[in-house]
């Protein structure tokens, strides 16, 4: 129980393919959990909030199963927690897909992308930092990561973008605020470069842990 | 800005990768799951399987190669051959891979689509559109028609009417096969590509035909696709993934560049 690695905790609320997001945490040195109900998040680090899909689902697929309290709390309480594609734009106060209102951690809507030559956007497409960041460690601006989506998160508040990408018109694809991280692409199909990223985070993780494991 | 992808696609039966032409004479070019592994290193936006049997057989898809692929290739992972339900859908997403690709059963049942959509959102729901030139009119009066059961199957669909019919439906990204050019090394089929994406706003992945790098140029200024699919040039080490990207580099083409050390 006293070892170093991380215990990261990736909800599963019906968003599909948990597969590669818990393998990519084991290859960068952390203990993934794959909780579906309030009771696995317990004694975990952190939190990764996954998901592709539409927002209202899993919206409904998160009070369901009891997480959506639980992740509030968690993220009010300023413990680390990461949002990938859908899981990052939950993070806002509501989506313009159907109209959904959604966690209001972050303030800002969730908006379909504008002028986009191809809609959904699915590739690979470069990432410019807006700032340097221990997330973004190693990974230089312009550096391709893999998305598919077709709404992207528009925040209030300029200060927590970390990158923003272009397909028509820019968008913002990275955002952190405290211990709330938020990325719109998927660094678990982001080969080496999303590798690095997710080893960042935890990095971040086990710098965050106060006391040691065990002591909580 | 969004690079044009280069996806080798892994043709699958019983298993085990193979690829034939004009999808026969089936030959044994290794297991899937190293593989795909192996494209991933070398710089693979994306691996494609389609369980080539699956539909005359009446197979499940490769849930065990799925599973072990995505277990060690951290690039995007699309399904095709077999799924039929939003449930076997589910399955294959849980597996591990990201998108699925619909072709007879999506002609057979084309409300699939839309409940697959709406499940799974359209972005994880591929159209496989396999097409053959119909006799005749050539150039920009040129018509296909759709075919299935892995091009032994006609049917009585135009394919670009066709192709915007299943966007509607709920798919939201489209692969488009020419099955004049599937295994011949002639070319991608850019005419029917170009008629396509004309007239659909989600991506299409140009499919058959690939002999040499210029022509996945072509497929991307001439056909206008988005992303470009080939199977044997690639298994043969005919030519590598990055001789590929360094050609549409060449040409103007955006493409994702190859990582020095993948993790």
């Amino acid at each position: 129980m006293a070892e170093g690695r991380a215990r990261i905790a990736v909800l599963d609320y019906g968003a599909a393919n948990m597969v590669s997001i818990t393998r990519a945490l084991a290859v960068v040195g952390a203990d993934p959990v794959v909780a579906a109900e309030p009771a696995s998040i317990a004694d975990v680090d952190a939190l990764i909030v996954p998901g592709v899909g539409a927002a209202a689902p899993a919206m409904d697929n998160l009070t369901e199963r009891g997480l959506l309290e639980p992740l509030r709390e968690w993220v009010r309480a300023g413990k680390p927690c990461l949002g990938i594609c859908l899981g990052l734009q939950l993070f806002f106060d509501a989506s313009d897909e159907a109209d959904t209102p959604t966690l209001g951690l972050l303030s800002g809507r969730t908006v379909a992308l504008e002028s986009a030559p191809t809609l959904p956007h699915i590739g690979w497409n470069s990432v410019e930092l807006a700032r340097e960041h221990p997330l973004f460690d190693g990974i230089s601006s312009g550096s391709y990561f893999y998305f598919v989506h077709t709404f992207a998160p528009a925040p209030n508040d300029p200060s927590i973008v970390l990158g923003r990408t272009t397909h028509g018109r820019p968008f913002v694809s990275a955002v952190a605020l405290g211990s709330l991280y938020g990325l719109q692409f998927h660094p678990e199909k982001s080969s080496g470069a999303g590798l690095r990223i997710l080893a960042n985070f935890v990095g971040l993780v086990t710098g965050s842990r106060a006391t040691p494991a065990g002591a909580a | 800005m969004l690079a044009r992808r280069v996806i080798p696609c892994l043709d699958v039966a019983n298993g085990r990768v193979v690829k034939g032409t004009n999808f026969v004479n089936l030959t044994d070019e290794g297991d899937p799951a190293e593989l795909a592994a192996r494209y991933a290193r070398e710089g693979a936006d994306e691996i494609v399987f389609l369980d080539i049997t699956a539909a005359h057989e009446r197979r499940g898809t490769l849930l065990d190669v799925v599973r072990r692929t995505a277990s060690q290739a951290f690039v995007p992972l699309t399904v095709g051959g077999g799924v039929r339900s939003v449930d076997e859908m589910r399955a294959v997403l849980r597996a591990g891979a990201d998108k699925v690709s619909f072709n007879t059963a999506a002609v057979a049942e084309p409300e699939l689509l839309t409940a697959c959509a709406r499940r799974f959102g359209s972005q994880a729901v591929v159209c496989a559109i396999d097409a053959r030139r119909l006799p005749g009119a050539e150039g920009s009066a040129s018509r296909w028609e759709v075919v299935t059961h892995g091009g032994r199957q006609p049917t009585d669909l135009e394919a670009v009417a066709w192709a915007v019919r299943v966007v509607e439906l709920g798919a939201g990204e489209l692969l488009v096969t020419s099955m004049d050019r599937d295994g011949t090394g002639s070319g991608f089929d850019t005419d029917l590509l170009a008629a396509i994406a004309g007239r659909v706003r989600v991506p299409v992945i140009a499919s058959g035909g690939a002999a040499g790098p210029d022509d996945f140029v072509a497929a991307v200024r001439d056909g206008r696709a988005d992303a470009v699919l080939a199977a044997t040039i690639f298994h043969r080490r005919t030519y590598s993934i990055a001789d590929v990207k360094s050609a549409m580099a060449a040409a103007g083409l955006p493409v994702r560049p190859i990582e020095e050390a993948a993790a």
